[in-house]
């Protein structure tokens, strides 16, 4: 047997997913806790497959209208203006504020939709049991872990503009519908991160040298 | 033990050996090169005093506005609550609370749990409960949005750049020293070393 390539649950073994301890599973036992810090011992986080496929789709239909209706609704001595996300990076691009604009146009549109391409691509290749590019796909996963908060750059952007500029008749922003589904989008897709379990992408291989 | 020293990687769930690191190491898994642990001297020390130091700055970054606005003689400023207010008042409900748990709640819970356990172990006694905070700890991690409230920040002020008199307040410059002592605490905090002592005051 090839020692390099043996994992903790072939044996029989189960890493907490707290404290990462190894605790022997009992055989026919369920709930099951861990003997170091007492949390339930799970060999894969539970349902993982059907819990990532939940929370991505519900993610794809907020996204549509987080991009479709307005994000902010600007009033103003000359008129009142309604923005959505991409009507912002454009302004901000039109008005030489490029870096800014470009910050903006990755955080909130290429970084979500990245996001949720490829948690879709991770979990078609877990479902069709690919033994291939297994490390690829980890560290795709792991970037996907990192850049999860940064999405909520542009909630937060809207909530500074709302509670700064509130100039009574000379100008003022409120909020549009399109924040709570951007930040509905956000958080979906951090829990259908959380609820996938990257040892998922070297089963299908470990089955094969078996 | 039979797995006194076998640990199982966190991402593709490999058996391995432990490696004995050198100070200011990293064990690596060697299929997936997920990092398991580190090695970080005088983890305790650094963690209270990076903890101390952004306890404090989060403080006064709550206390003080951030950033004030002038414009043909009206002004107004806000604070992080303020502006949490603010969106609450519009209706956004939903928003305003996640605002307020990823950038109040969250990181204000996480500093106190840290100093709640080094502290402690600085004066040399056991924090009780340890397993159950250290558990908290990792879960609440991802939803500390500190970091991305003030690139938001810098961002709405470079929009009103053009239109108004921009007036950056003491919070801002609190916050801007907050995320760097709140990311040198996340990282010198060493689970890996806090999780063993829970086995060994068993």
């Amino acid at each position: 047997m090839n020692d390099s390539n043996v994992t903790a649950s072939q044996l029989g073994l189960c890493a907490c997913h707290g404290c990462g301890s190894l605790s022997r599973l009992v055989a026919g036992s369920h709930d099951m806790c861990c003997r170091r810090c007492g949390a339930a011992l799970h060999l894969r986080k539970p349902d993982s497959i059907a819990r990532t496929w939940a929370f991505l789709i519900a993610a794809y239909i907020l996204y549509v209208p987080a991009n479709v209706l307005p994000m902010m609704r600007t009033g103003s001595l000359f008129g009142a203006q309604a923005d959505t996300i991409m009507s912002g990076v454009v302004y901000l691009w039109h008005s030489g504020s490029w870096h800014i604009a470009l910050v903006v146009f990755i955080a909130s549109i290429v970084v979500p939709l990245a996001k949720m391409f490829s948690l879709t691509y991770l979990l078609i290749s877990v479902q069709l049991g690919w033994t291939h590019r297994s490390l690829e796909r980890t560290k795709l996963y792991r970037i996907l872990e990192f850049v999860g908060p940064w999405s909520m750059l542009d909630v937060f952007v809207v909530m500074i503009l709302v509670a700064l500029v509130q100039l009574k008749s000379l100008a003022s922003i409120q909020p549009g519908p399109a924040v709570a589904a951007f930040g509905g989008v956000v958080v979906l897709t951090m829990f259908a991160a959380m609820a996938f379990d990257p040892r998922l992408l070297w089963e299908p291989k470990e089955r094969h040298h078996v | 033990m039979t797995s006194h020293n076998l640990t199982a990687c966190h991402e593709c769930d490999l058996l391995q050996r432990e490696p004995i690191l050198q100070p200011g190491g990293v064990a690596c898994c060697p299929r997936c090169n997920a990092v398991l642990f580190r090695h970080i001297p005088d983890s305790v020390d650094r963690a209270l005093a990076y903890t101390l130091g952004a306890a404090f700055l989060f403080i006064i970054a709550n206390v003080f506005p951030i950033v004030g606005l002038e414009a043909a003689g009206i002004a107004n400023a806000t604070s992080l609550y303020g502006a949490v207010e603010a969106i609450w008042k519009n209706g956004m409900v939903f928003v305003a609370a996640l605002v307020f748990v990823t950038t109040i709640l969250i990181p204000a819970l996480e500093l106190s749990l840290m100093l709640y356990v080094l502290v402690p172990l600085k004066l040399g006694q056991m924090p009780q409960g340890l397993a159950s905070i250290l558990r908290l700890l990792q879960s609440m991690r991802p939803w500390s949005m500190t970091q991305v409230f003030i690139l938001g920040v810098l961002v709405a002020l470079v929009k009103l750049a053009h239109l108004a008199h921009i007036v950056p307040g003491i919070a801002l410059w609190s916050f801007g020293g907050l995320i760097l002592l709140l990311t040198a605490a996340v990282a010198s905090f060493n689970r890996h070393e806090l999780w063993n002592m829970v086995r060994e005051g068993e």
